[in-house]
């Protein structure tokens, strides 16, 4: 029987009836009284230094307040990077300033010149067009090949190169060397995974604030993780204390790691507002937000398995270069690197791994984490090779892999991460019952004699997520902890409000978290209110990316949560004159052990609070407990995908006929929402597979800049889904044995489709090996007939 | 500046506005009824879709002075009388037919429109109709299965989980 309340049940979300009912409050929503409107001045050239910038005809314009240039912010912090990256011999990344605007040079097209305050967001853009300005263009710097060129023109003129660093990691040279001198076949691939743009559906937003009386900001703004930007922007750019900074992110529309960094925009606002002493706003359109909204993706890598006389892997070595674009931005430098240098063991046990990456910058939108960050990257490169290694041994893709599986745990890689649990044998066995193979022939003949050719594609994947240990990340070059807060708070009456650090943007975690809360002490879910987005009410946090609001969030729910259980029991223990020991909490009661008193949780939590039989010598009155969790592992989610398509050769157009899921998220406080985690996962992957691409021209323009261009999945390019998570091996080191979910989908579906469609190409007789993302027909058409 | 009346969500609404004005932005900023959402500015994503006479409109693509005189449905007026949410709305809580809720107000309207014409779709009616609607979090999924649900259809053989 499924449960119907606590931890494992279906319960509907209770965020739905304000969205569902036009009742959310988005930041686009927030109008302030006095609220001017900023609207920025980008620049239309990839690189180019500014020779004149005058403002005066624009000032003049109806409705302006102020327009901002570079001079003002001359000794304003620029915007920060939080992960500083080493190279093998212990030198640090290269890092440039980054200002909140340009101070005398551009650097890709959308970096913002000026700044217009005016009356409404007309007049703003208005006068935007009547400033004057005259650039001298500079050469573009898109390739990153050629951006690592001698004599390449410079994105920054005080660094060295363009190259931000050459990392190396995992095993050492010989032993890489060794594994592939002594390989009985090596399989080679080329391959790019391409730049693609997050695209949450609510572009970002940010009001700024002052309130003269206190001396206090306040930013709303659209975040995954409030109290990150309160620090990076009080502490790196705009020097305020955090006592002195509130900044608040209320329903927000999607991210997918593309709300978690600082933004210029943000700093600005606030900035802004403390200057003219009123509210500043600025709401991006959709084109603003894909020339400065952080892309994702973008490596170019050589990948190289190296098997064995009897198929065993044996060694792996990849050279990336991957595109940080013109600045860095706050996680970029880990992405390519600890992100997804630690994942190309996967889910075999390649004894011998090494890592190359080469990260460069160049005259585009920084790059930073979108949905999988660094993981879909490493399985995609991995799940490919395989694939073309079993097609050039003969080998069943499948088996290959079972062959090769990790089945012993805790298992140590060679690329330093250490999975504590995992079942791929039991994803892979599920995947097959949930896909009919045996049908297949039949399937494709009937494809055959509509003159489609039919292909399947399999792949498994892991991921570390459930980010991170502090300790750990802190080596690797994290100026930040990765921990989570919590604070529980009872009220008189029995109610919980739980002020969480982690943040929903769409997860669903107002109905999730008290699941965990009411499963606990045993009562209705009902009783428990999460609280979160906001810094002057949830005391810190580190946000959610990374999947890792239950594993880390979660985790640090229960503990406050034990907290406030144990002083419970304590005064539950004096109220029934028992000892503390005696006391057990089942189904919101208090009772003594072998005896048939009780108390309710409500009599305890009203006595906390009206302390008049209590016992006050040993603990203080009132009931309200924070705890920091912080995990001391990643959770290894992992599982097997596959996918069905039908190529039409006339046309090169790839038709998904179904996709299955078979994963292992661990234990599952709401499958419902785990579920809708997965499609939404899958949904991404497909449309990398498919169809989207952030393009630039050799000029540096995007010429994918709106949903005219950027092709997003809509309902009709995508199947139904057959997802499963009935496979758990749950996390060992989190009180909750939960792995993370949000980010599997769109790791482990790009290979399943590429392996498909090359499938289906071998299949009709085309030598076709490889084709790069996103599959469109004329890339397809293109394989095919050339 | 004009002078554009029209009635919204039952109630006559009246507002002195700039000839550029979109409906969009009449609704949001003067009306103050937040729920129609913009997500793009190319007509594209369907956030701020809602019914103009009776016709689900991308009202982001329309002057407010072109709905004079006409009758308006947002996302705030779809809910039963009793303020309780309507089969539609019900159906995507249901079937955990929305994850951040942005997207929501415009996918709930182009399904009452859906129905409202072809009062028992094929899935891949609903998915062809959905077409001018981007959902970035659900992989439309449960979007499909909430729309078949609201018809009275069963969810069956929409692939169950």
């Amino acid at each position: 029987m499924p449960k119907d309340h606590g931890i494992g049940a279906r319960n509907k979300r209770r965020e739905d009836v304000r969205f569902l009912t036009g009742t959310g409050n988005y930041t686009d929503d927030i109008n302030l009284a006095g609220q001017a409107y900023v609207h920025f001045l980008r620049s239309d050239v990839a690189h180019g230094r500014i020779k004149r910038l005058d403002t005066s005809v624009a000032l003049e314009m109806p409705g302006v307040v102020r327009i901002f240039t570079g001079a003002d912010f001359e000794g304003v912090g620029g915007i920060p990077c939080g992960w500083q990256v080493t190279d093998r011999h212990g030198n640090p990344m290269q890092e440039p300033a980054h200002p909140v605007l340009a101070q005398g040079k551009v650097r890709h097209v959308g970096d913002a010149i000026a700044a217009v305050v005016a009356e409404t967001p007309a007049q703003a853009r208005n006068a935007a067009e009547a400033i004057e300005l005259e650039m001298e263009d500079l050469p573009a710097v898109v390739d990153m090949k050629a951006a690592l060129a001698d004599g390449a023109p410079k994105v920054h003129d005080d660094l060295d190169s363009n190259l931000c660093y050459d990392w190396t990691f995992g095993s050492d040279d010989a032993t890489v060397q060794a594994a592939f001198d002594s390989a009985a076949h090596v399989t080679t691939l080329d391959l790019v995974n391409q730049r693609l743009v997050a695209n949450p559906m609510e572009p970002r937003v940010a009001v700024g604030d002052y309130n003269r009386a206190s001396d206090e900001s306040t930013l709303y703004t659209t975040s995954q993780n409030p109290h990150v930007i309160r620090l990076l922007m009080g502490a790196f750019v705009l020097g305020i204390p955090e006592h002195k900074l509130r900044v608040v992110a209320p329903d927000v529309g999607g991210g997918f790691g593309s709300k978690i960094f600082h933004y210029a925009e943000e700093a600005f606002c606030t900035f802004a507002a403390k200057a003219l002493k009123r509210p500043v706003k600025w709401t991006a359109s959709r084109s603003e937000a894909f020339i400065t909204d952080a892309h994702g993706r973008d490596h170019v890598t050589t990948i190289e398995l190296a098997l064995d006389a009897d198929n065993n892997f044996t060694g792996v070595r990849t050279h990336t270069m991957a595109n940080m674009g013109a600045y860095l931005s706050t996680f970029a430098p880990s992405v390519p690197t600890y992100l997804h240098g630690t994942l190309m063991a996967g889910n075999y046990k390649t004894p011998a791994i090494q890592v190359n990456v080469k990260a460069v910058f160049t005259t585009t939108v920084p790059v930073d984490a979108y949905r999988g960050a660094g993981r879909p990257e490493a399985t995609y490169q991995l799940e490919r090779v395989i694939d073309k290694a079993a097609r050039e041994l003969g080998a069943d893709p499948i088996a290959l892999r079972r062959q090769n599986f990790i089945t012993e745990f805790p298992y140590e890689t060679p690329v330093a991460v250490a999975y504590d649990t995992g079942d791929y044998t039991a994803t892979m066995d599920k995947l097959l019952e949930m896909v009919d193979r045996d049908g297949f022939e039949a399937r494709a003949a009937e494809s055959a004699r509509a003159g489609k050719l039919r292909g399947f594609g399999v792949n498994c994947y892991i991921e570390a997520c459930g980010i991170a240990p502090s300790a750990l990340v802190g080596q690797l070059g994290a100026r930040a902890g990765l921990y989570e807060s919590a604070t529980v708070r009872v009220n008189a009456t029995g109610g919980l409000v739980v002020m969480t650090g982690s943040h929903s943007h769409g997860q669903g975690h107002e109905t999730a978290f008290p699941q965990v809360i009411a499963e606990m002490i045993g009562i209705d879910e009902n009783m428990v209110e999460i609280v979160h987005g906001d810094t002057a009410k949830v005391p810190m946090g580190m946000g959610t990316y990374g999947s890792r609001s239950l594993a880390v969030g979660g985790s640090a729910m229960v503990r406050a949560t034990e907290k406030i259980i144990n002083k419970a029991k304590k005064i539950a223990a004096h109220l029934m004159e028992a000892s503390e020991g005696d006391i057990e909490l089942k189904d919101g009661q208090f009772s003594v052990a072998g005896t048939d008193k009780s108390v309710a949780w409500g009599d305890v939590t009203l006595a906390a609070y009206v302390p008049h039989n209590y016992p006050i010598e040993e603990i203080e009155p009132g009931l309200e407990e924070t705890a920091f969790y912080d995990p001391s592992n990643f959770t290894y989610p992992a599982g097997a995908y596959a996918c069905e398509v039908e190529v039409d050769p006339e046309t090169g157009k790839v038709e998904i006929c179904s996709f299955a899921a078979a994963d292992d998220f661990g234990n599952v406080v709401n499958p419902m929402i785990v579920e809708g985690q997965v499609h939404g996962g899958l949904a991404q992957g497909i449309g990398q597979a498919l169809l989207e691409a952030a393009v630039y021209d050799a000029d540096g323009q995007l010429l994918s800049a709106s949903y005219m261009d950027y092709a997003m999945p809509r309902a009709d390019d995508l199947p139904n889904f057959k997802v499963d998570h009935s496979c758990q091996t749950p996390c060992t080191h989190n009180p909750l044995g939960v792995k993370g979910c949000g980010e599997a989908g769109a790791i482990g579906s790009p290979p399943a489709v590429v392996n498909a469609v090359v499938d289906a190409l071998q299949r009709g007789g085309h030598d076709v090996t490889h084709i790069d993302m996103p599959l469109t027909p004329g890339r397809v058409w293109q394989a095919i007939n050339e | 500046m004009t002078d554009v009346t029209m009635t919204v969500n039952g109630k006559a609404v009246s507002g002195n506005i700039e000839g550029r004005t979109l409906l969009s932005d009449f609704i949001r900023e003067g009306l103050r009824l937040t729920g129609t959402h913009v997500g793009c500015d190319t007509s594209q994503c369907g956030a701020c879709v809602v019914h103009v006479d009776g016709k689900a409109v991308k009202s982001c693509t329309m002057l407010a002075a072109e709905a004079e005189g006409a009758d308006i449905t947002t996302i705030e007026g779809m809910a039963t009388p009793d303020g309780s949410l309507s089969v539609i709305q019900q159906a995507f809580q249901d079937h955990h037919g929305l994850q951040c809720g942005f997207c929501t107000p415009g996918m709930v309207m182009s399904a009452a429109a859906l129905l409202a014409e072809n009062p028992s779709p094929t899935e891949s009616e609903i998915r062809k109709y959905l077409e001018g609607n981007i959902c970035r979090c659900t992989g439309y999924h449960n979007i499909v299965k909430a729309i078949m649900a609201a018809s009275g259809q069963s969810v069956a053989g929409v692939a169950a989980e």
